[in-house]
């Protein structure tokens, strides 16, 4: 076997303007911004093609394309550094074994994805938490739901949400939440996207989003009453 | 659906929300909306929560190490 490039190496040889890039800009979620898997070019096609005839390289420069939005997905999912490059080793590995399962049916960087989710689901289950599939992340239990929102106007978050309390929020999430919020408001990714990834519908995908955003706001009035509290 | 949209109550309206979202009605120019301080401001801050969240959490790279142990991992299971 050829002694196998590293990613840098093989990014260099094909492209420095691609993937690495348009993550970048998804994972803003600037509007009007496309997640890498909206923009395929044919540099990714040929490189994916190569990869899964088993083409080492091509696979170490479809890691490179694609190990940011992956590492950071699972950091944001998992909060903590060791485990995050735990699971994306382990979402490569299982996309090294599958790679030539996949038909094209989904943009190649859904797919990625919800192999990705799949995994740091696995992980979270392994810790202990409920989680047995998709379908139970997306479905929090009732009493996990988001609580009534009726609070006087002048408790609104009008004006800058503290970022930290915000990011503390968003880890106390129940993991469902989570996914679907990072996926959506942190990641950029449309609901189209996400029903793919998660195997819902379209609508499920909003509403579940709605319910995670209710529940940040929730938690974020809960902190600015006890900062309130003399 | 039941009655003027516009009459309904907050306790209504913030059930109903989660289907009218759903459905890709834009919430926002529901009748009860307008009319309603208290979930005019409910939405205002459901908006304020998805800006502020673009602003969260910088992607960053992986170290080099994670390669390697893929590598490693690879030529393993060969």
């Amino acid at each position: 076997m050829a002694e196998a490039p590293t990613p840098a190496q093989a990014s260099h040889r094909t492209r420095t303007d691609g993937g690495e890039e348009t993550a970048q800009v998804a994972a803003t979620g600037k509007s009007g911004a496309l997640p890498a898997a909206a923009a395929p070019n044919a540099a990714d096609a040929g490189v994916l093609v190569r990869a899964q005839a088993g083409d080492h390289q091509a696979f170490a420069e479809l890691y490179n394309l694609h190990k940011r939005r992956i590492y950071s997905l699972c950091l944001r999912m998992v909060g903590n550094v060791a485990e995050a490059e735990d699971l994306t080793q382990e979402a490569f590995l299982q996309l090294h074994r599958k790679i030539a399962t996949f038909r094209g049916d989904s943009a190649f960087s859904t797919w990625l994805h919800r192999l990705t989710i799949n995994v740091v689901l696995m992980q979270l289950r392994r810790k202990g938490l409920s989680l047995i599939s998709l379908d139970e992340a997306m479905e929090p239990n009732p009493e996990e739901g988001p609580g009534r929102s009726f609070g006087a106007p002048d408790l609104t978050l009008t004006g800058a949400i503290d970022r930290l309390a915000l990011e503390r929020a968003i880890a106390d999430l129940p993991a469902g939440y989570r996914l679907i919020f990072i996926l959506h408001d942190v990641e950029g990714f449309e609901h189209n996207e996400i029903a793919t990834m998660l195997d819902c519908s379209i609508g499920n995908s909003k509403s579940q989003l709605h319910k995670a955003r209710l529940r940040l706001r929730d938690a974020l009035r809960a902190q600015n009453r006890q900062e309130a509290r003399p | 659906m039941n009655g003027d949209p516009g009459k309904m109550s907050c306790v209504d309206f913030q059930a109903q929300l989660p289907d009218l979202i759903a459905s890709g009605e834009d919430a926002a120019t529901h009748p009860h909306v307008q009319g309603c301080a208290r979930c005019s401001a409910l939405l205002a801050d459901l908006r304020t929560i998805a800006e502020a969240a673009r602003q969260l959490f910088p992607s960053v790279e992986p170290p080099d190490e994670v390669w390697e142990h893929i590598e490693s991992a690879i030529k393993r299971e060969k």
